[in-house]
């Protein structure tokens, strides 16, 4: 049975800005490259995701050194956090109506 | 989207926040010989205990039950290290990550300043609750180390604390309740822990 699309966030459509926006609302804030290494994505397919998402202010970003090293953090924003319980809760719903 | 694909969605999403936050390659074995060691370490203790002839000297005796409790805590490191790194490696997931910082980081605040508060009881002469000051300390390690990896390691802790502080209620048992916490629990969990999740 397919399923309307319609309440569900345009910036979750993709399945990338999704897994990325789950590791980002489980944990405080997380680096550049240890998100490239879990979600297995190249450089400039993550950078191309992370822009789309910091576009719709779900998420921020903090540019740091660690010695020399360029340390880019991302943590998510209230926006994104809102953003993304009502995303899940869409699909939860849609599960559930399926069942009655 | 299909009903399947939606719950691949949300499984893969619970996946997902589980793995980027904790680290899930702590090997189970890793735990058994800790305990394994441990057996060995304080039946050698046991031994001293038993054999020696300390009279007014302590301060041998405890120098080398001392040497023996820390090259126990060295091989389990080093063997935890060892299994967990195969481990990962194994189920092909970064053993240097997020997750195991976050764990070693949270463990080692209680267990630096547990090793360094049992060296003070230790220079001060309070031999009798050295073995639960180890007890009490490395549980706590354990519970605030828990967040970062399998919840079962957790209640590890809190047995460890409670096993910590009957040892320093009753003089005289902290050798036989080092054993049980050190010992006996990490066989136990270790195996469980094996079972659970490694094989």
């Amino acid at each position: 049975m397919k399923i309307s699309l319609e309440q569900f966030d345009k910036a979750f459509e993709n399945r990338i800005r999704l897994q990325i926006m789950s590791v980002l609302v489980a944990n405080e804030s997380y680096d550049f490259n240890s998100l490239k290494e879990l979600l297995e994505l190249t450089d400039g397919n993550l950078a191309s995701h992370l822009k789309a998402l910091e576009k719709e202010a779900y998420m921020e970003v903090q540019k740091s050194f660690i010695g020399r090293k360029p340390n880019t953090r991302y943590s998510v924003t209230e926006k994104g956090r809102a953003a993304f319980k009502k995303h899940l809760q869409a699909l939860e719903n849609l599960i559930k109506q399926q069942k009655l | 989207m299909e009903e399947k694909d939606i719950h691949a969605e949300l499984s893969s999403i619970r996946d997902l926040m589980e793995r980027s936050a904790k680290f899930i390659s702590l090997s189970g074995l890793s735990g058994v010989m800790a305990g394994i060691y441990a057996l060995i370490g304080a039946g050698i203790g046991y031994n001293l205990l038993k054999t020696g002839n300390y009279e007014g000297d302590n301060i041998v005796f405890i120098t080398e039950l001392f040497l023996v409790a820390f090259a126990v805590l060295i091989f389990s490191i080093g063997t935890g290290f060892w299994l967990s790194y195969k481990k990962a490696r194994k189920i092909g997931r970064p053993f240097w990550s997020t997750g195991s910082k976050r764990l070693l980081i949270n463990m080692a605040i209680p267990l630096v300043s547990g090793g360094l508060f049992t060296f003070i009881l230790i220079y001060h002469g309070h031999y009798g609750i050295v073995a639960p000051a180890t007890l009490i300390f490395y549980g706590l390690a354990l519970v605030a180390g828990s967040h970062y990896t399998y919840s079962g390691v957790k209640s590890l802790g809190i047995i460890e604390i409670l096993l910590g502080l009957l040892a320093a209620l009753i003089p005289g048992y902290g050798l036989l309740l080092w054993t049980i916490g050190f010992g006996v629990l990490h066989i136990i969990y270790g195996a469980v822990m094996h079972f659970k999740y490694d094989s």
